[in-house]
């Protein structure tokens, strides 16, 4: 079992390799976009690097619930509803949503994701 | 005119490598204002070809049924410059392929010499957004053809691969 030092130290390493920031930027506390700049495509070239790091599979849209964000289910207008905030939660429990859920705007999901959630969830994968 | 940047696939084995030459001629226009009295081939040129070569291993992988989409670059570093006379040997290598994309590493040589090293990202197009073909009929297998890829593709256990008939 991986110690959370050496989970951080994977993320963090895939995540300077495939955003091209350095080492100090990629604190627990950064939001992906916010912070590091992550753009859609990027994510892509994250989980494939974290799945090479852990030697784990991440299935399409567990890290990224991209059909919760754009099902008319979930989202009126462009605000995610009570019932996509359950689904969001309990698709992913790793992430602290708290903050996302004052606003729940669609726009501003993908900047809710640290990579202290990221850690999370890997650490999830790989226990 | 066809955006080719390297000349003819030598190797590709279907989802693991592939190898591609190209030769840098001083009849190449694009040699005589990069840079004027110092024919240089572009790096970004040399990318292309590195990209091509991948990207085709990647849609091999697929039986040429994905639109394969190069998306990022996310490293890229060259060595020394590329020029006339010289013979640049791209070869590939996918690290990881799903249905989203792929992400490759790719090299080039001079000899023995590396000259350029990059990762390359692509993604697979949607299918649903894509309205219509990129190519006329056989066009795509024309091209297959010309690079050679068809005669030098195997399969992890040698034997070839099939002809793709939905490119016919």
């Amino acid at each position: 079992m991986a110690t959370k030092e050496e989970v951080f130290d994977k993320v963090q390493a895939a995540l300077v390799d495939a955003l091209g920031v350095d080492d100090d930027e990629v604190t627990p506390e950064a939001t992906l976009v916010g912070d590091l700049g992550a753009e859609s495509i990027d994510f892509l070239d994250i989980v494939f690097r974290l799945e090479k790091a852990f030697s784990i599979k991440i299935p399409r849209g567990e890290l990224f619930p991209e059909d919760i964000l754009t099902s008319s289910d979930y989202v009126v207008d462009g605000k995610i509803n009570a019932a996509g905030l359950e689904e969001l939660k309990k698709r992913m429990p790793f992430a602290d949503l708290s903050s996302f859920e004052q606003n729940p705007a669609v726009q501003d999901f993908a900047n809710a994701l640290t990579v202290q959630d990221m850690c999370n969830y890997v650490a999830s994968k790989v226990d | 005119m066809r955006w080719f940047w390297m000349d003819r696939f030598t190797e590709m084995t279907s989802g693991q490598s592939a190898e591609a030459v190209k030769t840098v001629s001083l009849s190449e226009p694009q040699l005589h204002d990069h840079f004027y009295c110092i024919p240089t081939m572009p790096n970004s040129l040399i990318l292309e070809g590195m990209a091509q070569t991948s990207g085709m291993l990647v849609s091999e992988y697929n039986g040429f049924r994905e639109r394969v989409i190069l998306a990022k670059v996310p490293k890229v570093q060259f060595y020394f410059r590329a020029v006339p006379g010289d013979t640049l040997i791209y070869r590939a290598k996918i690290e990881d392929i799903d249905a989203d994309g792929a992400r490759a590493t790719t090299t080039s040589h001079v000899g023995d010499r590396l000259q350029a090293e990059a990762e390359i990202l692509f993604v697979h197009l949607d299918r649903q957004t894509a309205h219509r073909p990129l190519f006329e009929r056989g066009e795509f297998l024309s091209i297959l053809r010309v690079l050679r890829i068809l005669e030098v593709a195997r399969k992890p256990d040698g034997s070839r691969i099939p002809l793709p008939e939905h490119l016919l």
